[in-house]
C-alpha cells in the first residue's frame, strides 16, 4: 500500500509538468481545448473610448470562436499592471496570477523580461505568425533597442505624426528647428504632456533625436554616456521654448487625450500623436473638424511598436494566448486599421495574406487626415528604455515644480 | 442592545481612522514587514523632504484650505443674515438643496468646462464681444493659486453650511432676537450678525472644522481643478501611494502624517482666529453701530451669492450633458454642430456595470450606517460621543486610509467589494447620523408615552410608533448616506486597489484626459444615481401616507 503511494505521488509529480506543457504553443488543439471557459485579464490603457470599444469587438470574436471571454482591466499607466505582477511575485504567488495579458512596450517591456516575469516565448509560435511581415518591418521584433526574443506578440506599429487643422495653418513646421521658430512666432499655441507621461517623454526624446549632434548614443543605456554634458542641447531647448508654451509653460496638459481635447478646443494649434490614423478616426467621430491634417518631420519622426505579453504567473495563458494570436487575425488587423475604428497600423504583410484578407485591407480608405505609407518618412529608432525614465526624472526637477 | 449598537458604531468610526493613521505611523519611519523592511529609520522623511516640489504644496494645502472654508463660511452666513424669514429665503434654500447630493466630482467637471478659456462663459461672450476667435491664452483651470479649486470648493461647501445653519437655527431662537435687533434700529444683516451669528456659530462649529479638514486634503476636486506643477499635498500623496514602484508607499505615508500635521496645525489657527474675532466682535457688537445703509450692498451681494453658486453648478452640469450628446463642438459655437448617441451608447455596457457596483456598494453601506444610527440613538448618544461621530470627517482621508489600505492588502481582503463597502460605510455613518439626529430629537415623546401607557414595551415604541412616524427622516437620512457613498473616491480607490470601479472613480480617472464627452456621460451618471435616491426618499412617504391625514406635511 505504501509502495502504491509513493509510486502514485512519483508518477502525479512527473506529471504536473507534463500538464503544465498543455501550455506548449506548438499544440494548438490542446491550447484551445484547455483555454474553454476562461477569462482573460487583459490589462490595457483604457484612456481611449475608440481603443476600449476595439478591445471590446475583439472579446466579442474571442466569445464566439473559442468560448473565452475577455475582460478588459483599464489602466492609467501600464506600470500599474507590473507592479501587480511584481506584488503577486514577492508574496509567492507563481500560478493563478491576476494580470493574464498586457499592452506593452519600452520601459516595462524591459524591466519585466529582465525580470523574468513573462511567459514564453510564445510569439513566434503562434499559427498567425506567419503572417506577420518581419522582413519588411524588422522594427516588430527589437522593442526600445531590446530584442523581443517571443516573448511579446507585436500587434500595431505607431509613428509619431503632428496634427494641425489646415484651416488655420496652412503650412506647418516641418521639422524640428522649423517647429522652434514657429513656437518663437506664435507664442501660447504648442504644448506637450507632462512627463513622466509617455506621450510628453516621447516628445522630449524626439526633440532628443533634433538636437543631439550623435544620435547613436540613444542606442545604447544612459549610464554608459556623460548624461549632463550629452544632454545639455535638450534642456536648452526646452529652456528657450517653455515661455512660449501654451500657458506659458504654467500647466501642462495630462496625457493624450487632453492634448488632443486642447487642438480640438483650438487652445493650441499643434498637437501629436503616436497613432498615425487618430485624426482621422477623430474627425470620423466629430471629435475634430475636417480641416485636419498630419505631418512628420523632415528628419523622421520616433517609430515603436505594441505588444501582448503574458506574464509567468498568468491564471489563463491558454486563453491570452488565443487573444494573442487571434488580434493577429487579418479581421482583427483590417478593424483596427480601419480609420473609423482606430486607424492603427497593420504588422501584417500583404503579400502573405490570401486574396479574401488582402481585399479587407484593399477596402480600407487611408482616412482624410491620415499620411499614405510613402509620406511617413523615416521611422526614427526609440531609444533604450533607460532613457525616458531619467529625461522623466529630470522634466520634473527642472519644470515639473516650479510653480 | 441598544447601548451595544453605541458602542458597535463608536467603534466601527474611531476603529479604522485609528488603525488606519497606526497604518501609516509604520511606513513613515521605514517599518513595514510586508515589504519586507523591519528597521525603523527617517528614510521616508529624508525622501519628502527632499522633493523639489514640497514648500508650494504644502503652501497651496494651507492657503486653499483656509481660502475656501473662510468664504464659504462668510457667504452662507451673508445669504442666512440677508435674506431669512423672507420668501426669497425659502426659494435659495430650495435651489441650492439638490446640490446636497451632488458629488464633488461631477461639481467640478461642470464648473471647468464653465470657466475654462474654452468653456461656455467665454463662448457666450465670443467673439462678439471679446473678439476672440480663438480661446485666449490665460490660466484659469488648474492655476498655480489653486484659485480654480478655491471656487469649485465654494460651491459645494456653501449649500452643506447652508444646510447646517438651518438645522441651528431653531435653537438660536433666531427669529426673536433679530426681532429685537430690528426694533431696536438695527439693519437687516447687521443685526443678524451681532444677535444671531454668535449662536449658530457655536453650533456649526464642527461642520466648519469638517469643510476646513477636507477642503485642505481633498483629492478629486484637486485633480479637477487644481494646480500641477507641484499639484496640492494630498494629491502628490495619491501619486506617491499609486507609484509602480511599492518603496514610494513608505513617503507616501510619510507625507500623509506631514498632512495630519498640517490639518490640525491650521485647525489650531482656526481656533485661535475664532476666538480673536469673539473677543473683536464683543467690542464691535458693543458700538452699535446700526449698519442700516449697508443692507442696501449686503443684501444684493447675498442674493447674488447664491445666484452664482446656483448658476454655477446648475450651467456646468447643463454643459456637462450638452457635452455628452455634442458631435463637433469648436470654440466660439455655443451650441455643438451637431448631436450624436454614440458616447453614451459606447458606454452603455460599461456604465451598467459600473452602475450596478456603485449601487450595491452604496445600499450596503447605507443600509448598515442606518441601523447603526438608530442604535445610537435609541441609546441616546450624546457630547462627547457624538463628537467622535466627526473623526473621520475631520481626520483627512489622505491621511490614513493609505493605512488602512496596507491593512487591508496585508489581510488580503483589498480589492473586494465588502472591503469597499465597510471603507465606505466609516464616511457614510456620520452624514446619515448627523441627518437623523435633529429628526429623532425633535419626536414628539407623548407619542411613546401613550403607546407605552398602552402597554407597549421599548422596543415596540420604537418599531410601531417611533420609525413609522419618523419615516420621511428615515429616507432623507437613507438618501444623504447613498449620495456620500456614490461621492466617495479615494477609499474605493485606495481599498478597492483598483479592482472595484464605481461611477465616481471612472468619472474621475477621465478627469486628466479632458475628453468632455465621456466626462460629461459619467459626470451625468454621477449626479443622477444620487438625485433618483433623493426622489425616491421624498416619493415614498408621500405614498405610504397617502391616507394618513397626521403624516402629511403642512
Amino acid at each position: 500500500m505504501q509502495k502504491i503511494l509513493q509510486t502514485t505521488a512519483l508518477v502525479a509529480l512527473t506529471l504536473a509538468p507534463a500538464m503544465a506543457m498543455a501550455q506548449d504553443v506548438r499544440d494548438w488543439p490542446a491550447i484551445k481545448d484547455a483555454a474553454q471557459g476562461q477569462t482573460v485579464f487583459w490589462h490595457a490603457w483604457g484612456g481611449d473610448p475608440r481603443i476600449n470599444a476595439f478591445i471590446a469587438s475583439v472579446g466579442s470574436d474571442l466569445q464566439a470562436r473559442y468560448g473565452v471571454t475577455l475582460e478588459h482591466v483599464r489602466l492609467a499607466d501600464t506600470a500599474d499592471a507590473v507592479t501587480r505582477v511584481i506584488a503577486e511575485r514577492q508574496a509567492g504567488r507563481d500560478t493563478g496570477g491576476a494580470v493574464d495579458a498586457i499592452w506593452i512596450n519600452g520601459a516595462n517591456f524591459a524591466s519585466m523580461k529582465e525580470q523574468d516575469l513573462l511567459f514564453g516565448p510564445f510569439a513566434e509560435d503562434l499559427p498567425n505568425w506567419p503572417l506577420v511581415d518581419t522582413e519588411a518591418n524588422p522594427a516588430v521584433l527589437v522593442d526600445f533597442t531590446l530584442p523581443v526574443e517571443g516573448f511579446g506578440s507585436p500587434w500595431a506599429m505607431f509613428q509619431m505624426v503632428f496634427e494641425y487643422d489646415s484651416a488655420r495653418l496652412p503650412e506647418p513646421p516641418r521639422s524640428l528647428d522649423a517647429l522652434r521658430a514657429w513656437i518663437a512666432d506664435n507664442p501660447g499655441r504648442f504644448t506637450y504632456p507632462q512627463p513622466p507621461d509617455f506621450l510628453g517623454t516621447s516628445f522630449l526624446k524626439q526633440v532628443l533625436y533634433g538636437v543631439l549632434d550623435d544620435t547613436s548614443v540613444l542606442m545604447g543605456p544612459i549610464e554608459d554616456i556623460d548624461y549632463d554634458a550629452v544632454t545639455a542641447p535638450l534642456w536648452t531647448f526646452l529652456d528657450e521654448i517653455t515661455p512660449n508654451l501654451w500657458r506659458q509653460g504654467r500647466a501642462f496638459p495630462a496625457n493624450e487625450p487632453a492634448l488632443a481635447q486642447l487642438l480640438a478646443d483650438g487652445e493650441i494649434d499643434i498637437g501629436f500623436a503616436f497613432n498615425p490614423g487618430r485624426a482621422s478616426a477623430a474627425i470620423a467621430d466629430g471629435e475634430l473638424p475636417a480641416t485636419v491634417r498630419t505631418f512628420v518631420f523632415e528628419e523622421g519622426t520616433l517609430a515603436n511598436s505594441s505588444y501582448l505579453s503574458i506574464p509567468s504567473n498568468a491564471a489563463n495563458i491558454e486563453g491570452a494566448l488565443l487573444l494573442a494570436n487571434l488580434i493577429l487575425d487579418p479581421e482583427i488587423q483590417a478593424r483596427a486599421q480601419d480609420p473609423s475604428v482606430l486607424g492603427f497600423q497593420t504588422v501584417l504583410g500583404m503579400d502573405r495574406l490570401d486574396a479574401e484578407d488582402r481585399a479587407r485591407f484593399d477596402a480600407l480608405e487611408l482616412g482624410i487626415a491620415t499620411l499614405a505609407p510613402d509620406e511617413m518618412g523615416t521611422g526614427l529608432l526609440e531609444p533604450h528604455p533607460s532613457w525616458m525614465t531619467r529625461i522623466a526624472e529630470d522634466w520634473t526637477a527642472r519644470f515639473g515644480t516650479g510653480q | 442592545m441598544a447601548r451595544a449598537g453605541l458602542w458597535a458604531a463608536l467603534t466601527l468610526l474611531a476603529l479604522p481612522v485609528l488603525a488606519g493613521l497606526a497604518g501609516v505611523l509604520g511606513p513613515a519611519f521605514g517599518y513595514l514587514p510586508a515589504l519586507g523592511r523591519s528597521t525603523v529609520s527617517l528614510d521616508p522623511w529624508q525622501a519628502v523632504l527632499a522633493w523639489p516640489g514640497l514648500g508650494a504644496a504644502m503652501r497651496l494645502s494651507v492657503v486653499t484650505g483656509i481660502l475656501s472654508t473662510a468664504i464659504s463660511m462668510a457667504l452662507t452666513l451673508l445669504i442666512v443674515a440677508a435674506w431669512q424669514g423672507t420668501r426669497s429665503f425659502q426659494w435659495i434654500t430650495r435651489a441650492l438643496a439638490p446640490s446636497l447630493s451632488l458629488p464633488h466630482a461631477a461639481a467640478a467637471f461642470g464648473l471647468a468646462f464653465l470657466i475654462a478659456p474654452s468653456g461656455w462663459i467665454a463662448r457666450a461672450f465670443s467673439p462678439w464681444a471679446t473678439g476672440w476667435e480663438l480661446p485666449p491664452d490665460l490660466l484659469i483651470v488648474n492655476d498655480p493659486w489653486g484659485l480654480a479649486l478655491v471656487a469649485g470648493l465654494v460651491v459645494k461647501e456653501v449649500p452643506f453650511l447652508l444646510l447646517m445653519v438651518l438645522a441651528a437655527l431653531p435653537q438660536s431662537d433666531s427669529l426673536r432676537g433679530q426681532m429685537v435687533a430690528r426694533s431696536l434700529g438695527y439693519g437687516r444683516v447687521m443685526g443678524w450678525m451681532k444677535a444671531v451669528a454668535p449662536r449658530v456659530y457655536a453650533q456649526i462649529r464642527l461642520p466648519v472644522y469638517a469643510v476646513l479638514a477636507y477642503s485642505m486634503s481633498v483629492v478629486d476636486v484637486a485633480l479637477i481643478l487644481g494646480p500641477t506643477r507641484p499639484p496640492t499635498l494630498a494629491v502628490q500623496i495619491l501619486e506617491w501611494m499609486n507609484h509602480p514602484d511599492l518603496g514610494m508607499r513608505f513617503q507616501a505615508a510619510a507625507a500623509a502624517l506631514l498632512q495630519l500635521g498640517l490639518v490640525l496645525g491650521v485647525l489650531a489657527l482656526w481656533i485661535a482666529g475664532e476666538r480673536l474675532v469673539a473677543r473683536w466682535g464683543v467690542g464691535w457688537a458693543a458700538g452699535g453701530a446700526r449698519g442700516i445703509a449697508a443692507d442696501t450692498v449686503l443684501r444684493p451681494l447675498g442674493a447674488g451669492a447664491a445666484l452664482g453658486i446656483g448658476l454655477a453648478v446648475g450651467l456646468g452640469l447643463a454643459g456637462l450633458l450638452v457635452w455628452s450628446f455634442a458631435g463637433l463642438w469648436q470654440f466660439p459655437a455655443l451650441w455643438p454642430d451637431s448631436f450624436s448617441l454614440r458616447v453614451w451608447s459606447g458606454q452603455s455596457a460599461a456604465l451598467q456595470r459600473r452602475l450596478w457596483e456603485t449601487a450595491l456598494i452604496a445600499l450596503g453601506a447605507t443600509g448598515i450606517a442606518l441601523a447603526l444610527s438608530i442604535a445610537a440613538l435609541q441609546a441616546g448618544a450624546r457630547g462627547a460621543s457624538a463628537a467622535l461621530i466627526y473623526l473621520p470627517l475631520i481626520v483627512p482621508q489622505i491621511a490614513f486610509l493609505p493605512g488602512l489600505a496596507t491593512f487591508a492588502l496585508i489581510l488580503g481582503v483589498d480589492g473586494t467589494r465588502w472591503a469597499v463597502m465597510a471603507a465606505h460605510l466609516v464616511f457614510v455613518l456620520p452624514y446619515v447620523y448627523l441627518a437623523l439626529a435633529d429628526p429623532w430629537h425633535a419626536w414628539d415623546r407623548r407619542a411613546g408615552l401613550v403607546a407605552a401607557g398602552l402597554g407597549a414595551g421599548p422596543a415596540r415604541v420604537l418599531w410601531a410608533v417611533r420609525l413609522p412616524m419618523l419615516t420621511r427622516a428615515l429616507c432623507v437620512a437613507f438618501a444623504v448616506g447613498f449620495a456620500t457613498s456614490v461621492a466617495q473616491y479615494l477609499p474605493t480607490l485606495l481599498i478597492g486597489a483598483g479592482r472595484v470601479s464605481t461611477v465616481t472613480t471612472e468619472a474621475v480617472a477621465l478627469a486628466a484626459s479632458s475628453n468632455r464627452r465621456l466626462i460629461g456621460v459619467w459626470a451625468v451618471m454621477q449626479m443622477a444615481l444620487p438625485m433618483a435616491v433623493f426622489a425616491m426618499a421624498l416619493m415614498l412617504p408621500a405614498l405610504l401616507f397617502r391616507r394618513r391625514q397626521g403624516m402629511q406635511i403642512g
